[in-house]
């Protein structure tokens, strides 16, 4: 047995009841325990982890933070520091610590006209039979150890229910950080996002650590889109330097309804993130748009799963990745599409750059189509700066890595422009322009 | 450098790309105030020459000098290069889009302005001279902007060259086909633009493979260069020979192959 499973093992033991009446979170909790310990940390000969070693993170004894644990002073300031206020005017915030929801650092939960906003904990005591209708019913671990062990240990996140019609004013701000813990502390978010017909909302979570110590992140999204619903969705991976940071986001749609995912991954030593969505009714869309930039020896999976069940669904998916040092890049994308979803609207592209000799991705486009009226398309590229674009650049004068930085955020930046949010998308660009070679020249890019 | 020396000096320049040889013993001088034009069949080596001078690191010089204002030219990296006030206008100008085309312009120059230690120019002061010198060019505003080149005609993308150019001020222009693709009005619009940019200490090297360029763009002097090697020198009339009985004179009786300048854009 790894330490990660001997210490998971002992800290489920000394787990205290479940949260709720009617004990099916408890049952949940054991059954996923159980399959956590037969399943254990996927390794590198699981077909779905061969390109991302937890080796490194196997052999760290982490543990959820204690229940009694006093919560670390942190101040908004200090968030706004790392995560950059805001994302879009009006926003609510809800902040978590370690797993935990915040109520001083968050905005009042809002739960006006049936619409609730908040934290899981709160939803299971006051909602209970909503959050028991959806909670853990569609993020899949029968396969995967690392979501089986995020739902033995269901007990916070973010629970975000709008009624039929319901259209906030602005986005939904989840802030997921780790304070400075004194022991390897597994920070467990559950989320649960359910959009009632014809409702919209824009959530945005962003990942962060405040200290530079080794955590870890294992974050689960269920999102369950009802008719004719609209989600924007991003997420932004900007956890410490020495971070674990695994999450999946799982949506399951209704007819009608659309999803739109921005997937931003700049942080943590090694990372995945995992977006799954389930098209299984009629017309329904889905945008999945992702950008990962690695540099040092980080690791950046990123692994979706777009499965057409029903027909006249449209799916667009493009994913762009920056690799510089001996960093390492995974695209592992996969469009299923499935027998009767017929008059399916598929298309998937994965581009990537590669700023070293030292710097690798592997990238793996899967389409498999099953129906037979369909249009599908998808493509995957490698590549360096042109030189024939550094070539002109530098004949006007700018420096070699003054020309490779610009280069680099000509590419980055079309992911950045996909952001409608304006506050967001400047705060991407800064992260993005901070990364860039000779970064500290081109501050008013764009 | 004296008075005497010229602006620039090549002697014997002998460049390859690969295995094979395009330059194969240039000898040229321009004086500062001179405008010469280089003329030739496709894979003459024109273009190869323009790019060598641009600091281009796909060719590989193998012999012969190049002295620019009285230093080894060769020795200097594309950016040093234009720091020095060499400016190339491309032939295929690069598509860079995301990047705003004015921001690339003001990043070069204060590139440029910060190695010549001089101060660099805020924004506000960057876009008046930004509209003076597009005016030369006839550039509209809808320039400012787009991204650099993305979408523009071909036309646009010639016009964009030489408004580098009015901006960047270089000391020594080597205009590479700056007339290809383009209609006669456009031709006009952008001859016109390098005229306005004469002046008595800066230099020029157009390079063409027509002569109708040399009607708007009147030059001092005139090279046909053929087989990597200027194979013939004159005033403006020898372009108009050139319009009457062609390049076949110069080519060499047989050639195994051509010597591929063109390839290399």
């Amino acid at each position: 047995m790894t330490d990660f499973a001997r210490s998971l093992r002992d800290s489920f033991a000394r787990l205290g009841d479940p949260p709720g009446r009617g004990g099916r979170i408890g049952l949940v909790r054991q059954a996923a325990f159980a399959r956590f310990a037969e399943l254990g940390l996927p390794t590198v000969k699981d077909e779905e982890w061969k390109y991302t070693s937890l080796a490194p993170l196997a052999q760290i004894p982490f543990a959820p933070p204690e229940a009694e644990a006093t919560p670390s002073r942190v101040t908004l300031g200090q968030l706004d520091l790392v995560t950059g206020g805001p994302p879009g005017d009006g926003a609510v915030r809800l902040v978590f610590l370690d797993g935990r929801y915040n109520p001083e650092l968050s905005s009042r939960a809002a739960s006006a006209g049936g619409t609730f906003i908040g934290s899981l904990a709160t939803a299971i005591a006051e909602l209970p039979e909503l959050v028991d209708r959806e909670l853990a019913r569609h993020a899949d671990d029968r396969h995967d150890g690392l979501t089986a062990l995020n739902t033995a240990f269901v007990e916070d996140g973010a629970f975000i229910y709008l009624p039929a019609g319901a259209e906030l004013q602005g986005p939904i701000h989840l802030l997921f950080v780790s304070t400075a813990p004194a022991k390897p502390t597994l920070s467990q978010p559950r989320n649960l996002i359910l959009l009632g017909e014809g409702s919209q909302a824009t959530i945005v979570e962003t990942y962060a650590g405040l200290s530079d110590d080794v955590y870890f992140t294992n974050a689960v999204t269920e999102v369950v889109l009802g008719e004719s619903s609209h989600l924007d969705h991003y997420k932004l991976q900007e956890e410490s330097a020495r971070a674990f940071h695994i999450a999946l986001t799982q949506v399951r749609h209704g007819r009608h309804s659309s999803f739109t995912s921005h997937s931003v991954a700049l942080g943590a030593a090694l990372a995945r993130n995992e977006v799954r969505t389930l098209l299984a009714s009629e017309g329904s869309e889905c945008t999945l748009n992702g950008l990962y930039m690695a540099t040092g020896k980080q690791h950046l999976d990123n692994r979706t799963l777009i499965d057409h069940q029903a027909p006249r669904c449209t799916s667009r998916e493009l994913y762009k990745g920056v690799l510089d040092g001996q960093s390492r890049g995974v695209f592992s994308g996969r469009v299923l599409v499935r027998h009767d979803a017929q008059k399916t609207d598929a298309s998937q592209t994965n581009k990537n750059l590669l700023l070293s000799d030292e710097a690798l991705v592997d990238t793996k486009p899967q389409l498999e189509i099953f129906a037979d009226d369909v249009k599908c398309a998808h493509g995957a590229a490698v590549g360096q700066l042109d030189e024939d674009a550094l070539f002109y650049l530098r004949s006007r004068g700018i420096g070699q890595e003054e020309a490779k930085g610009l280069l680099t955020y000509a590419f980055a930046s079309e992911m950045v422009n996909l952001i409608p949010l304006g506050p967001l998308r400047s705060r991407v660009r800064e992260l993005v322009t901070s990364r860039l070679p000779a970064f500290e020249k081109l501050k008013e890019v764009a | 450098m004296t008075r005497t020396e010229p602006m620039l000096r090549i002697k014997n320049l002998r460049a390859k790309v690969g295995d094979k040889e395009i330059l194969r013993g240039i000898d040229l001088e321009v004086g500062a105030g001179e405008v010469h034009a280089i003329m030739g069949p496709n894979g003459s080596g024109k273009s190869t020459l323009a790019q060598v001078l641009a600091g281009r690191e796909t060719f590989e010089v193998t012999a012969g000098e190049v002295l620019y204002q009285g230093k080894d030219l060769l020795a200097l990296s594309p950016e040093e290069r234009a720091v020095a006030g060499i400016f190339m206008a491309f032939q295929y100008p690069v598509e860079i889009p995301g990047v705003g085309n004015l921001y690339f312009l003001r990043t070069a120059l204060n590139a440029l302005r910060k190695r010549r230690g001089e101060e660099e120019l805020d924004a506000m002061d960057f876009l008046a001279l930004a509209k003076e010198k597009m005016k030369l060019v006839a550039m509209d505003q809808s320039f400012t902007g787009r991204s650099v080149n993305e979408g523009f005609s071909g036309g646009e993308k010639k016009r964009n060259e030489i408004f580098q150019m009015a901006v960047l001020d270089p000391k020594l222009a080597i205009l590479d086909e700056t007339d290809s693709g383009l209609d006669i009005d456009a031709l006009r619009t952008v001859a016109n633009g390098v005229n306005g940019l004469r002046t008595e200490d800066r230099a020029m090297i157009v390079i063409t493979h027509y002569q109708r360029l040399l009607n708007y763009i009147v030059p001092d002097r005139v090279h046909v260069i053929s087989n990597g090697r200027i194979v013939k020198s004159g005033g403006r009339e020898l372009a108009l020979e050139l319009e009457q009985q062609g390049y076949a004179q110069f080519e060499p009786p047989s050639r195994p192959g051509r010597a591929g300048g063109e390839a290399a854009r």
